[in-house]
């Protein structure tokens, strides 16, 4: 199902639709508050997006010398040319260490790559540790948010669901009582498994350590008891030096959620003693994103959400309807990159308003981006069909003046003698919506009467 | 070997011409008083600032607050007499009924409320997570204002491991209502020493 499809069955429950408009409203206006107690937040903005246009005029080398510093501290590094390879690496690390169940701390590229659904029938058990994804993994559904990966649930769903998985009391909905019972159960989880996966938000090229920021300290407690530690990165994750993340965390979670800073930045050099810590690194498009100039620099992405809780059509669709494992706006130029037929209907699914553009930490032109997306995927014919037809017929009509003039006559008289025309289901603006009254004349024929008169 | 080659011959193709890094200078505007912002944003974020004029204090309140059976362990030999000391050895895993852990911080960042530790400072690194409690002594005059003057105090420190730690653990994942203690621990007592 595409996007307008998916945004029609979530708007079904006008009641919840306008909670999740409105708590992720609250969320961006927290990001402001934040954001305006520093004078400096601009230049922020745009020093981090020099340190990622850099970052990305210069990763071949960054990613040798992150590579060689990793290695240097203990880490083995593995590459990944696609979702499959790293998808392959980690369950040939999960043999090795004769393991057939892991804990596993958010890590939006597994969920690029699908790997809890690969490992499941490699017979591997998976277990998320984030609170929201534990809850979504238990509903068997996919995060909705990167950051808050089950915004789309009230506290009844999250209730009915630990009643049925972790036995908690039917119909208790507290959500103290709930995050307890799940800390509860995943603790259980932490100190028995051998081996924890993490994603990883910033690489250092400079040491080869890499930074994992949580709330929760979930990433933590998992790496920091098991065995074997396997820390998933897109290339992209890539940082210069140390100091960067001074810039970087002080925009990441002000930028989130509105937090000064995240409760746990853990930076991870060196495995502990009798530990294996293994990164690996993925490519799975990026490199191909990265020769398109119009759309490079959506790898600047630091995944903070701030793009999607602003967006309102993200805020009015909920993030199933973009059935990709990054939603919202950025979700929207990253997609057509990974799969350009399936994802062809996302650059359409905003208003191009520019929201997303004027929060994003790192200054990406997402609009723009989305804007061009369209242009390249009418071109490459994945356009939705009603569009195409549409747009011909539309084409037609405006370079013949003389056939624009007889549609625009009639379409004023039937909208006045046959309203119901226009106001059915057939007519995808008439959805929750009523159409305007049409004018009695068009403004040529306006013009025309009145200047008339006054030339007179 | 294959793939990697494969990747960076692909990012060396298509990278774009390289443009310059900016600097850094100028990047922290200081406002407020170091000291006065540090207390007032860790408590806004569930921390507990408790101000001590010295370890002694210290030990008294775990006395108080933290009494037999509770387990309390701390990386300062001065707690010897209310905390164990000798855990570091451990397999990290018999950590998990830890009450009370204590450890000292490097220094504070104020705009954010958070601390620095490196595994130096942790004992274990799982231990300011496992412990229902932590606690975390600070001495006052070890404050930095911004995060960029935290990097350049960190500089090229050569760490295994090392953390800025914001507060107790907490979430919001279930219709955005934040909850203390998610997975690790469920509250931060913070001891101001007195410089």
């Amino acid at each position: 199902m595409k996007h307008p499809e998916l945004a029609e069955k979530f708007i079904k429950d006008k009641e919840r639709t306008t909670w999740h408009d409105e708590t992720l409203w609250w969320v961006r206006q927290k990001r402001d508050m934040a954001a305006f107690q520093l004078p400096e937040w601009e230049l922020l903005r745009e020093t981090a997006s020099r340190i990622k246009n850099n970052v990305l005029s210069n990763l071949h080398e960054y990613l040798l010398a992150f590579e060689a510093k990793a290695i240097e501290n203990g880490v083995l590094v593995h590459w990944a040319a696609d979702a499959q390879e790293h998808n392959e690496i980690v369950l040939s690390l999960l043999k090795a260490a004769n393991a057939n169940a892991l804990i596993k701390s958010k890590s939006m590229l597994t969920e690029e790559c699908h790997l809890n659904e690969f490992l499941a029938t490699n017979g591997i058990d998976v277990v998320d540790t984030d609170l929201g994804e534990r809850i979504v993994q238990l509903r068997n559904e996919a995060p909705s948010h990167i950051v808050l990966p089950a915004i789309h649930l009230k506290k009844e769903d999250v209730g009915e669901t630990f009643h049925q998985h972790l036995g908690t009391e039917k119909g208790n909905k507290d959500p103290q009582y709930l995050t307890e019972a799940a800390r509860q159960h995943l603790r259980e989880k932490f100190v028995t498994r051998k081996v924890a996966i993490t994603g990883v938000n910033f690489a250092i090229a400079e040491t080869g350590e890499f930074v994992v920021c949580t709330n929760e300290g979930n990433a933590d407690m998992g790496a920091h008891l098991a065995d074997v530690h396997i820390a998933c990165m897109g290339f992209e994750k890539i940082i210069p030096q140390r100091k960067h993340l001074g810039v970087f965390l002080r925009l990441l979670a002000r930028s989130a959620t509105g937090q000064p800073i995240t409760t746990y930045s853990s930076h991870f050099k060196k495995p502990r003693p009798g530990q294996q810590m293994h990164l690996v690194i993925v490519d799975n498009g990026r490199s191909r994103q990265l020769g398109r100039p119009e759309f490079r620099n959506s790898l600047k992405c630091i995944r903070c959400g701030a793009c999607i809780n602003t967006c309102p059509v993200y805020r009015r669709s909920g993030g199933h309807s973009y059935h990709n494992a990054v939603s919202g706006p950025i979700g929207a130029i990253l997609a057509p990159n990974l799969d350009m037929a399936k994802n062809a209907d996302l650059p359409f699914a905003s208003t191009l308003c520019g929201s997303c553009s004027n929060v994003c930490p790192v200054k990406i032109d997402i609009h723009d981006q989305l804007y061009k997306w369209r242009q390249v995927l009418v071109k490459e014919g994945h356009a939705p069909l009603s569009k195409t037809v549409s747009m011909r017929a539309m084409t037609f009509t405006l370079s013949h003046p003389g056939v624009f003039n007889f549609a625009g006559k009639v379409g004023r008289k039937v909208m006045q003698a046959a309203p119901f025309m226009v106001n059915n289901g057939l007519n995808l603006w008439y959805k929750q919506r009523e159409m305007p009254a049409p004018p009695e004349e068009s403004f040529r024929e306006w013009y025309s009467k009145n200047r008339n008169g006054e030339s007179n | 070997m294959e793939s990697r080659t494969k990747i960076l011959e692909a990012i060396a193709q298509n990278q774009p011409q390289l443009t310059p890094l900016p600097n850094l200078t100028d990047l922290a505007f200081i406002d407020f008083d170091p000291l006065e912002k540090f207390r007032t944003i860790l408590t806004s974020i569930g921390g507990q600032v408790i101000e001590v004029k010295n370890l002694g204090e210290i030990e008294q309140y775990i006395q108080a607050e933290f009494p037999d059976p509770m387990r309390v362990i701390s990386t300062l030999p001065a707690l010897s007499p209310v905390a164990e000391t000798d855990w570091l050895e451990q397999d990290p895993h018999v950590l998990e009924n830890v009450d009370l852990c204590i450890l000292e911080a490097d220094f504070g960042v104020a705009e954010n409320g958070s601390v620095w530790l490196t595994e130096a400072h942790m004992g274990q690194r799982v231990a300011p997570f496992i412990t229902q409690c932590l606690g975390i002594v600070l001495q006052a005059d070890r404050l930095v204002p911004t995060m960029h003057h935290a990097y350049e105090r960190i500089g090229a420190a050569d760490y295994p491991f090392g953390m800025f730690l914001a507060g107790p653990s907490k979430t919001a994942d279930i219709e955005q209502s934040l909850v203390l203690g998610a997975h690790g621990s469920r509250s931060l007592l913070l001891f101001l020493v007195e410089a």
